[in-house]
């Protein structure tokens, strides 16, 4: 049964091997967990899953795979034959607890009572003073007042017994193949992050040096050592039709928020596509813009650029000239779009919409093909994915513009 | 195999699933990778387990310089080439200059040791995978005196980290993995009376109170941890604050009280400050 678990945490998404599926075999044999589902779920959990972005997906597949199977555990315990409860409790309690016993007619009578009111009982109960349960005054429960009682349920977590916990399903945010919002910022910043923090020149390695000319035994051995500064530039193009206002605006926190890391970060704001006028405040863009052939002369190919924007439009907006829905554009979309490709070779396209809808829209798959595929979806795996692009020196050579 | 199980000590409250963790790791002696947010307690996780099964610790804090070597070994090279000079007899023998690192230490205990590597995610991201076979085999070869050194006794591992770098995939297969999530409201008041045991119970619960509250705060750069929640409450205590003024009726109270210790960042400040600003006016 646990080979069907194996793999099937493999089709779900979570990177197991088999090495570590075998030292959860090897976990199990040396009775590291006792016989409880919730110690079963932490023990598989922390021996094949490395990493909190997987949580989630091994939540959803331990539900599945063991839905109703905690069923038994529960089972299992309740079986336990009443010579081995007896021999523990002997050795357990009090004396004086055991005079109570006696006082109800002994064990056999205790136990006999307990099955028959189980029997009886129709669910879980709570207070009271007949039936099993929690907090009541009956002689079988948990937490309840009479001394003669058999405790049935752990000591602590009355409440928690209800809600299993891979059904809370708690590690859902920290998945990466869920979109970006307030919640996994955090988790992009730090890519970005990583990102711009790259070694740009070298420097020399005093120390380095010094050890290394020391080993040598005097003659000089210069050690260098690549510089840790943000050599960064970014240029952030923004879509801002009305669909994709909510992704602005966490793109913009993301993008500010990690502004401390990047040398020079500057942003401007199209609709729908790049065209012969992008601008920088939304509020004035049809009074202050920004002619993009001054911006393609202003940025130099240093710069890296990324794109967000849905690509979601009738592709004449693309095509044609004067296909813009908002003024007449000379040369169409298509003609700046290559003209901006073929100026900064490391350019990058994040689209908010979840990648297998793209194929259904044919702006999306002009677009696609405009910035060279380099096109990546505003999770972040895509974040990531995007940033390693951007990391690689430009070796896409966009085609000639007819 | 020891008998002993961890769960946690007086200073230190454990969720089952740690307990789990530390326990299975010290069973089939692998190490125990710990991920979670700044101030949960990784760190000191280390501590207690060595009180708790009272083995020695042995620490190593990982900078961004560290390499792989250092926690083995250093061969002090300038010091030899110094006194070579001087005409030092200690020179002859090699062994004189080599500086043992803490995985060295830890082997040659005579007891089980526990050893911390801390933050490991800090140093360049080609570290883990230089611990490789130490982890693995736990022996290594030190070059400059031809010698083996062999774990006399397993050490128990645990290995923090802040998640600001990926680690290599080779290293994760190697150990166990727990990630420690922040307490909920149970929990965390199970910490709290660890710590101060003759905290009033109603302070107690107005002080949690505004404390998830501040969490949940929509747009907080940096939320506030455990351990600066003990530090604020330290300070209520120590400036004898009553529970009602921690009570959020008074909208020019929305700022906690002595927040200093809650809010670390000055644009969470200037949040909280606009929220009071806001709520004054929608309460006119």
């Amino acid at each position: 049964m646990l080979i069907r678990f194996f793999t099937d945490l493999r089709a779900g998404g979570v990177p197991v091997t088999i090495p570590e599926f075998l030292s959860l075999l090897e976990a199990l044999e040396a009775r590291v967990a006792s016989l409880s589902a919730e110690e079963f779920y932490y023990l598989a959990r922390m021996a094949m899953v490395k990493d909190e972005r997987h949580f989630d997906r091994f939540d959803r597949v331990f539900a599945e795979h063991f839905e109703g199977a905690e069923k038994l555990f529960e089972k299992l315990t309740a079986e336990l034959p009443p010579e081995w409860l007896q021999q523990l409790t002997e050795r357990l309690l009090t004396e004086e607890e055991k005079r109570r016993v006696e006082a109800l007619g002994g064990w056999d009578k205790l136990l006999e009572t307990l099955r028959q009111r189980l029997r009886e009982q129709k669910g879980r109960h709570e207070g009271g003073n007949r039936w099993i349960g929690t907090a009541g005054t009956s002689p079988f429960g948990n937490q309840g007042f009479n001394p003669e009682g058999v405790r049935m349920g752990q000591a602590t977590s009355r409440h928690r017994r209800a809600v299993k916990v891979w059904d809370a399903r708690d590690y859902r945010n920290f998945d990466d193949g869920v979109e970006l919002g307030t919640r996994n910022l955090k988790m992009a910043l730090r890519r970005l992050r990583r990102f711009a923090r790259e070694g740009a020149a070298e420097e020399l390695d005093l120390d380095g040096t010094i050890d290394a000319t020391a080993r040598n035994a005097g003659l000089l051995d210069i050690k260098l050592v690549p510089e840790r500064r943000n050599a960064v530039k970014l240029l952030l193009l923004l879509d801002v039709g009305g669909s994709m206002d909510p992704h602005i605006k966490v793109c913009e926190e993301l993008f500010s928020a990690a502004r401390a890391e990047f040398k020079h970060l500057e942003y401007f704001y199209f609709h729908n596509f790049p065209y012969e006028r992008v601008w920088k405040d939304n509020r004035r863009r049809f009074s202050v813009i920004t002619d993009t052939g001054a911006l393609l002369r202003t940025f130099n190919s240093d710069y890296r650029v990324v794109f967000v924007g849905d690509a979601t439009m009738s592709p004449y907006e693309i095509e044609q000239p004067g296909g813009s829905v908002e003024h007449w554009n000379e040369e169409s979309g298509r003609v700046w779009m290559t003209r901006i490709v073929r100026h900064f070779p490391r350019l990058v396209w994040l689209n908010p919409e979840t990648e297998d809808r793209w194929e259904w829209t044919p702006s999306v798959a002009i677009t696609r093909e405009l910035v060279g595929d380099r096109m990546f979806p505003l999770t972040l795996d895509g974040l990531d994915r995007a940033m390693r692009e951007l990391k690689h020196t430009g070796t896409y050579t966009s085609p000639h513009v007819s | 195999m020891n008998e002993a199980r961890f769960s946690g000590t007086e200073s230190y409250v454990a969720t089952p699933d740690l307990m789990m963790a530390v326990n299975a790791a010290v069973t089939l002696g692998r190490p125990l990778l710990v991920k979670g947010e700044p101030g949960t307690g990784k760190t000191q996780l280390a501590a207690e387990i060595a009180s708790a099964l009272q083995r020695p610790l042995y620490e190593w804090h990982i900078k961004s310089t560290s390499k792989a070597q250092h926690g083995l070994y250093e061969y002090d090279a300038v010091s030899r080439l110094r006194d070579s000079q001087l005409g030092e007899a200690k020179v002859r023998d090699i062994r004189n200059y080599i500086m043992k690192g803490s995985l060295w230490e830890a082997f040659e205990s005579n007891v089980q040791p526990v050893l911390l590597i801390d933050e490991i995610d800090k140093a360049d991201i080609e570290f883990p995978n230089d611990l490789l076979r130490e982890l693995d085999r736990m022996e290594f070869f030190v070059h400059e005196t031809r010698e083996l050194i062999k774990a006399a006794h397993r050490p128990i591992i645990l290995i923090t980290s802040n998640n600001e770098k990926e680690l290599p995939d080779a290293f994760l297969r190697r150990c166990f993995f727990h990630y420690i999530r922040f307490p909920d409201a149970a929990t965390m008041e199970k910490i709290v009376r660890v710590h101060y045991p003759a905290l009033k119970s109603e302070l107690l619960r107005e002080a949690l109170t505004t404390f998830f509250d501040v969490r949940e705060t929509p747009g907080l750069r940096k939320k506030p941890s455990t351990s600066e929640l003990l530090d604020w409450i330290k300070l209520l205590l120590a400036e004898d604050i009553p529970p009602e003024a921690l009570r959020g009726d008074d909208p020019k109270k929305m700022i906690p009280v002595l927040y200093g210790a809650l809010l670390k960042n000055e644009q969470d400040v200037h949040l909280f400050e606009q929220l009071v600003f806001l709520n004054r006016r929608g309460s006119r």
